[in-house]
C-alpha cells in the first residue's frame, strides 16, 4: 500500500518527459556570476577582491552568522568584479563575477568517481564539514543544512527522512540523482544520520519512479536502518510537513519545526551534496538541473556549475522555441517565472522549464461560487477563499485567526479553483504582512 | 378566553420587567465613562477614517487630541487647517498651521515612453507584482501601472489614465492622507506642497541608474545630467545617485529647469501657457554668444 | 515573438471550470427532466421552455442594462436555476406563473445580491416558495391531462401523497386506512409517481443524478446523506411511537421534494456551508425542520422552507465551523 499525506492535494499530470535522460556535465561558463545570497538567512560576506585569482572550490563568500552559508568559486579564474546583480526574478544581490581560465581545482578535493563509503568522522565533525562546504537544502528552500542538522536545544530527532518524492510535474533531477548516484545519496544519508544521532532513515519516493524505487530498495539492504517508502503520486507530497505526515503519520504543529515531531527532512540532492562535501571535500559548486518542456526537441538533465547564466542553458537546447510563453526556474507549481535570462544558476535552481501559452496562461477570473474546492485541496486545510476575501479587505487580525501563516504556498488552491481566482497571489502577499505583524509583537 | 388573556398579559409583563432589570444591571456593569469632548472633536473631523493622521480612524485621532498636552504633531490632513482650528478651539489648545500638500506621482514612464519587456499575468496588484519581479519594463524603479494607489484612495482622487496607463492625481480631490504613498511598493508617490494656485514643479522620475541605462529603459527618465541643477538660481535642485530632486520648500516656481531638461522629466502643473517663456528662451539663444 | 509571461506560481492550472461544474449538475438533472416529460408530456416541456427562456432573459437584461457588466449567461448558472425551478413546479403551471417564478428567482433572489456567488438563498427555491405562498391552489392541486406517452385515464386530479395524508389524517383516518385507499407502495414511489412537482416524478432518476454528481466529484455527500438520515431517523421515531398517526420513514424519504431538495437544492454551492462540520449541521437542520413542517405544520411539504431557513444560517456556519487544520493536534 502506498502511503500519502492526510489532507488535500491535487493530481496534475506528472509530465516527466526527461526522466530517461542521463545527467551530463554542462560546459563551463565564460563568466560565472556567483551570488552571495543563494540561501535563506544573511548573505555571505565576500572574501575575495577584484583581480584575485581563484580556483574551483575556493571560499569566496564567508557565512555571516549561524543561519547563513559559505559560497565557493565554481570555476577557476580572475575575479572581474563584485557588484549587485539580478537573479532570475530581478532581485538584486551582491554577486562575484569570475572570468573563467582553465579548470583548476584547489587541493584536497577528490574528483574521482570512486565511492568512499567508510565513515570516519564523528557527528560534530560532519556538521562542521557541511558548514564549511556551504551545503543548503537543495529541494528549493535553500535553508542551510547545518542549521537543520543542529536541532534547537531540548529537541531531538528520531529519524531522518530523505525526500525523493519530487512531486512537482516535469522535474526529474532528483530522480536522476537517485538512479545514477543512489549509493552516494544513501551514504550522504548515513552521514546525516550520524550527525543527528538517529538510527532510522526513510526514503520517500513517489510511485511514478519505479526505477528509482528499485535501485533504492536494492541498495537499502546494504544500509542499516534505511527503509524505502513508496508514496502515492500526489502533489504536494514533497512538502516537508506533508512528507512527514505521509511517512511517519505525524503532523508538524502549526508554526512548529519538523523536529518537534522527531523528524528531519533532507532532499536527495542535499544528501548527494553532503556525501561529496564530507567524503570528497567538494563544496557545493554545481547542481543537477532539468531542462525540459514539450516545445523542446531534446530534454536534458545537466550538471551545471553554479553561476552559469541561464541564457547559456537556453542556448544549449537550441534557444527559446517560438511557441514558448513562459520560462520557469524550478517546478511548474512553485517555481518562479524568469524575468532575466542573463541571471545565473543558483543553489536553489532545480529546473529550467519551457511552458506554452496553452499550458500556463491564466484563464479569466470569475466570481467565487463558494464550491470550497480550495479548502478541499489545501494540504494545510486553510480556507483559501476566506483568506482571499479577508486579504482583499486588509483584515489582518482575522487573517491571523484563520492561520494564514500556515500556508505553504503550494498552489493547490489556485490549481483547483474552477473560477480561476488568483487565491495564492493574495494569500502569499498577506501572509508576508501577517508574519511581519506577528514578528513585531 | 379570559384566563388565557390574563395569563398572557402577566407572563409578558413579568418577562418585560425581568429583562429590563437585567438590561439595567448590564448597562451599569459595562458603563464606559469618557470625556464628552472626544465626541465633540469626532463630530468636527471629516469622518472618512482614512488613517491619514497616523491613527486607526477619526475617533482614535480625537481621543489622542483630547489626551495630548498640545496638538503639535497631530494633524488631520483631510480637514486641514480649518478643522484643526476648530478642534483647537474646542480643546482650548493651539493648532499648528500646515501648508496644503498634494500627492504627486514621481514617474513619467507612460506606455509610449517605455517598452514592455514581458507580460504580467497575475493578480492585478502592484504589491504582488513587486514581490514577483522588478518590473514590466527595463526600468526597475518605474510605475507598475496596476493601480494599488487608485484602490487605496478613499477620496476618488486617483484614476488610471487609459491613454498613458499611469495613475493621475486629481489635486482638487486629493487630501494628502498618505494612503497612496503607503500603498506604492515602488515608493513613487510623494506628498509635495500644493503650491500657490496649485502650481508646482517636480522631477517625474525615480530612476537611479546611470544615464545611458536609464535612457534605454525609458524616454522620460531623468538621466542625471545636472543641467537643471546648474540653471536653478535658488539651489532648490540636488543631484544624487544620477537623479535630480527639486526641494519644494526652496523652489520658487520659475520653471527655468523645465525647459532645460533634455528628456522632459521635469513636470510643471497648472501654469499658464508658456508663450513668453519660449520667446525668452529664443532671445537667450540669440543673446548668448 | 510575443513577450514572455511573468506570473506568480503556480504556472499550471486545473481543468475544473465554473461552467463545467454547472453543466455537470445539469447533466445530472437530465434523467429527472426526461422522466417528468415522459409522464407529463407537452405541458412539462412547456414549463421547462418558459422557465429557461425567462430566467436567461432576466439575467441577461439585468446584467447588461442594470449592472452594465458583461453577459453572464454562458456560465450556465441561470440555466441551472431555470431547470431547477421548473422541476419544482407542477406540470400544469400556467405560463404566467412560471414567468413570475423565474423573475423572482433570478431578478430578486440572485441578481439583487450581486449575481452568481453572492446570493444568500437558493434562487430556484425562492421562486418556488413565492409561488407556493401566492398561488397555493395552483401549486398543490391540479388536473393532470393525458400524456402522449401514457394511455388510460384521460385526466385526473393530482394531489401529492403528502397532501393526501395530511388531509385524510385531519379527517380522522389512520395511516393504515389511508394506505388502503391509495397506492403508496415502495415501488410505485421509487419508479414514478405523477402526483407532485415535475422533479418529484421519479426518485430513481434523482438518485441516478446523485451518483453522477458523486462520481464526477461535483458535490460531497455530507449534505444529502445527513438530510436523508435525519428525516429517516426523526420520522422513524415518530412511526415507532404511533404507526397509525405517522407515516413510515421510507414514505417520507420518497415523497415530496426530499430527494430533489437534498441532492440538488441543498447542495447548491453558493447557499450551502463550505466545511464538512457545517454541512452536517446544515443537513440535520434541514431534516428536522422538514419533518416538523410536514408532521406538525400547516403545509403538507416543508423541504423548500427548511432549505431556505437553513440557507440563512450558512454565513454563521461558515464562520463557526472551521475545518480541522493540518497540525492542529500533535499525533504522537
Amino acid at each position: 500500500m502506498s502511503k500519502t499525506f492526510s489532507m488535500g492535494g491535487v493530481h496534475p499530470h506528472d509530465n516527466k518527459i526527461s526522466a530517461n535522460i542521463a545527467i551530463e556535465p554542462f560546459p563551463l561558463p565564460a563568466i560565472a556570476a556567483i551570488s552571495l545570497a543563494q540561501h535563506i538567512g544573511a548573505p555571505a560576506t565576500p572574501v575575495v577582491q577584484k583581480g584575485d585569482f581563484v580556483r574551483v572550490g575556493q571560499l569566496i563568500g564567508k557565512a555571516t552568522g549561524f543561519v547563513s552559508a559559505n559560497v565557493h568559486a565554481s570555476v577557476s579564474g580572475t575575479v572581474k568584479s563584485v557588484e549587485p546583480f539580478v537573479d532570475a526574478t530581478g532581485a538584486l544581490s551582491m554577486t562575484i563575477f569570475i572570468e573563467t581560465q582553465g579548470d583548476e581545482w584547489i587541493e584536497g578535493i577528490d574528483r574521482s568517481s570512486q565511492i568512499v563509503s567508510n565513515i570516519t568522522l564523528p557527528g560534530p565533525e560532519i556538521i562542521k564539514k557541511i558548514t564549511e562546504c556551504g551545503i543548503v537544502g537543495l529541494g528549493g528552500a535553500t535553508f542551510p543544512t547545518h542549521v537543520k542538522l543542529s536541532p534547537p536545544p531540548g529537541k531531538k530527532a528520531t529519524c531522518l527522512i530523505l525526500n525523493g518524492a519530487e512531486c512537482e510535474p516535469f522535474l526529474t533531477s532528483d530522480y536522476r540523482i537517485m538512479v545514477e548516484f543512489g549509493e552516494e545519496v544513501l551514504t550522504g544519508a548515513r552521514l546525516m544520520m550520524r550527525a543527528l544521532d538517529v538510527q532510522k532513515c526513510y526514503v520517500g519516493i513517489e510511485e511514478n519512479k519505479p526505477q528509482a524505487i528499485q535501485k533504492m530498495v536494492d541498495l537499502s539492504k546494504r544500509f542499516l536502518g534505511t527503509e524505502v517508502v513508496v508514496l502515492k503520486k500526489k502533489y504536494p507530497q514533497g512538502g516537508e510537513k506533508q512528507l512527514i505526515d505521509a511517512i511517519i503519520k505525524r503532523q508538524t504543529p502549526s508554526l512548529g519545526l519538523p523536529v518537534d515531531v522527531g523528524a528531519v527532512v533532507q532532499n536527495v540532492g542535499t544528501a548527494l551534496a553532503v556525501y561529496e562535501a564530507v567524503q570528497k571535500n567538494k563544496p557545493l559548486i554545481d547542481k543537477v538541473i532539468t531542462v525540459t518542456g514539450f516545445q523542446l526537441n531534446e530534454q536534458r538533465n545537466f550538471r551545471v556549475r553554479i553561476g552559469t547564466p541561464l541564457s547559456q542553458l537556453i542556448d544549449a537546447v537550441g534557444g527559446i522555441p517560438e511557441n514558448t510563453a513562459k520560462l520557469v526556474l524550478g517546478g511548474p507549481m512553485m517555481g518562479k517565472s524568469i524575468a532575466h535570462q542573463e541571471a545565473p544558476v543558483a543553489k536553489a535552481s532545480s529546473a529550467l522549464l519551457f511552458l506554452s501559452e496553452k499550458e500556463t496562461k491564466r484563464h479569466s477570473e470569475g466570481p467565487c461560487i463558494r464550491c470550497a474546492k480550495c479548502v478541499e485541496v489545501c494540504p494545510m486545510r486553510l480556507e483559501c477563499y476566506l483568506l482571499y476575501k479577508l486579504g482583499k479587505a486588509n483584515r489582518y487580525e482575522e487573517l491571523e485567526q484563520n492561520r494564514i501563516y500556515d500556508c505553504i504556498e503550494c498552489g493547490c488552491c489556485m490549481y483547483g479553483c474552477p473560477a480561476n481566482i488568483p487565491l495564492l497571489d493574495m494569500v502569499r502577499l498577506k501572509k508576508g504582512e501577517v508574519l511581519k505583524i506577528m514578528k513585531n509583537r | 378566553m379570559t384566563p388565557i388573556f390574563i395569563f398572557t398579559v402577566v407572563i409578558l409583563s413579568a418577562l418585560g420587567v425581568f429583562f429590563a432589570v437585567v438590561l439595567y444591571f448590564v448597562a451599569q456593569k459595562f458603563k464606559v465613562i469618557e470625556d464628552p469632548r472626544i465626541d465633540d472633536v469626532t463630530a468636527v473631523l471629516p469622518g472618512a477614517n482614512c488613517g491619514g493622521c497616523g491613527f486607526a480612524g477619526c475617533r482614535a485621532f480625537a481621543e489622542k487630541c483630547v489626551a495630548a498636552d498640545s496638538l503639535d504633531g497631530l494633524f488631520c490632513p483631510v480637514g486641514g487647517n480649518t478643522v484643526m482650528g476648530v478642534t483647537a478651539q474646542i480643546l482650548g489648545k493651539t493648532a499648528p498651521e500646515k501648508a496644503p500638500m498634494v500627492a504627486v506621482l514621481r514617474c513619467g514612464g507612460a506606455k509610449d515612453k517605455r517598452e514592455l519587456t514581458n507580460r504580467y499575468d497575475g493578480l492585478a496588484s502592484c504589491a504582488v507584482a513587486a514581490t514577483l519581479y522588478d518590473g514590466n519594463t527595463a526600468c526597475r524603479y518605474g510605475c507598475l501601472m496596476l493601480g494599488d494607489c487608485v484602490h487605496a484612495c478613499a477620496f476618488d482622487a486617483l484614476q488610471i489614465d487609459s491613454e498613458s496607463g499611469m495613475p493621475i492625481v486629481d489635486d482638487t480631490k486629493c487630501t494628502a492622507c498618505r494612503a497612496c504613498v503607503r500603498s506604492c511598493p515602488k515608493s513613487l508617490v510623494e506628498l509635495r506642497n500644493m503650491g500657490p494656485k496649485r502650481r508646482r514643479v517636480y522631477v517625474s522620475c525615480q530612476n537611479k541608474e546611470k544615464g545611458a541605462t536609464a535612457r534605454k529603459a525609458c524616454k522620460a527618465t531623468c538621466i542625471g545630467c545636472g543641467k537643471c541643477v546648474k540653471v536653478c538660481t535658488f539651489e532648490a535642485i540636488t543631484l544624487e545617485n544620477n537623479l535630480a530632486y527639486i526641494n519644494d520648500q526652496k523652489c520658487k516656481l520659475c520653471r527655468k529647469c523645465v525647459g532645460e531638461c533634455p528628456t522632459g522629466s521635469i513636470i510643471e502643473v497648472h501654469f499658464p501657457e508658456r508663450k513668453e517663456a519660449s520667446l525668452q528662451v529664443e532671445q537667450n539663444l540669440f543673446t548668448t554668444p | 515573438m510575443k513577450k514572455l509571461l511573468i506570473s506568480p506560481a503556480p504556472h499550471l492550472h486545473g481543468k475544473e471550470r465554473t461552467q463545467r461544474l454547472m453543466l455537470d449538475v445539469i447533466i445530472a438533472l437530465i434523467p429527472a427532466c426526461l422522466v417528468s416529460i415522459y409522464f407529463m408530456g407537452l405541458c412539462a416541456l412547456s414549463v421547462f421552455a418558459v422557465s429557461i427562456a425567462t430566467c436567461l432573459a432576466v439575467e441577461y437584461v439585468i446584467q447588461r442594462f442594470l449592472i452594465k457588466g458583461p453577459s453572464t449567461i454562458s456560465d450556465f448558472s441561470a440555466l441551472l436555476t431555470a431547470i431547477l425551478l421548473a422541476l419544482n413546479l407542477p406540470p400544469t403551471s400556467p405560463w404566467w406563473m412560471v414567468v413570475i417564478g423565474a423573475v423572482v428567482a433570478i431578478g430578486i433572489a440572485k441578481m439583487t445580491f450581486g449575481g452568481l456567488g453572492n446570493n444568500l438563498f437558493n434562487p430556484a427555491l425562492v421562486g418556488r416558495v413565492v409561488l407556493l405562498i401566492s398561488f397555493p391552489v395552483l401549486m398543490t392541486n391540479w388536473e393532470v391531462p393525458a400524456s402522449i406517452f401514457r394511455s388510460g385515464a384521460d385526466a385526473f386530479t393530482g394531489a401529492t401523497p403528502l397532501g393526501i395524508i395530511q388531509e385524510e389524517l385531519a379527517k380522522g383516518l389512520t395511516i393504515g386506512q389511508i394506505q388502503e385507499m391509495y397506492d403508496f407502495s415502495f415501488w410505485h414511489l421509487l419508479w414514478g409517481k405523477i402526483e407532485g412537482s415535475m422533479g418529484e416524478a421519479s426518485a430513481l432518476a434523482l438518485l441516478l443524478g446523485f451518483f453522477y454528481l458523486l462520481i464526477r466529484r461535483v458535490i460531497r455527500p455530507y449534505i444529502p446523506i445527513t438530510i436523508l438520515v435525519t428525516i429517516a431517523a426523526f420520522t422513524g421515531i415518530l412511526w415507532w411511537i404511533n404507526p397509525q398517526q405517522y407515516a413510515d420513514p421510507l414514505f417520507h424519504l420518497l415523497t415530496g421534494g426530499v430527494l430533489l431538495g437534498a441532492i440538488f437544492m441543498a447542495t447548491d454551492y453558493v447557499t450551502s456551508p463550505m466545511n464538512p462540520k457545517g454541512m452536517v449541521i446544515f443537513g440535520v437542520g434541514i431534516g428536522v425542520i422538514t419533518v416538523l413542517i410536514r408532521v406538525f405544520g400547516a403545509y403538507p411539504e416543508g423541504v423548500s422552507f427548511a432549505i431556505l431557513i437553513m440557507n440563512a444560517t450558512v454565513p454563521l456556519l461558515n464562520m463557526y465551523c472551521k475545518p480541522k487544520r493540518f497540525g492542529e493536534v500533535i499525533t504522537k
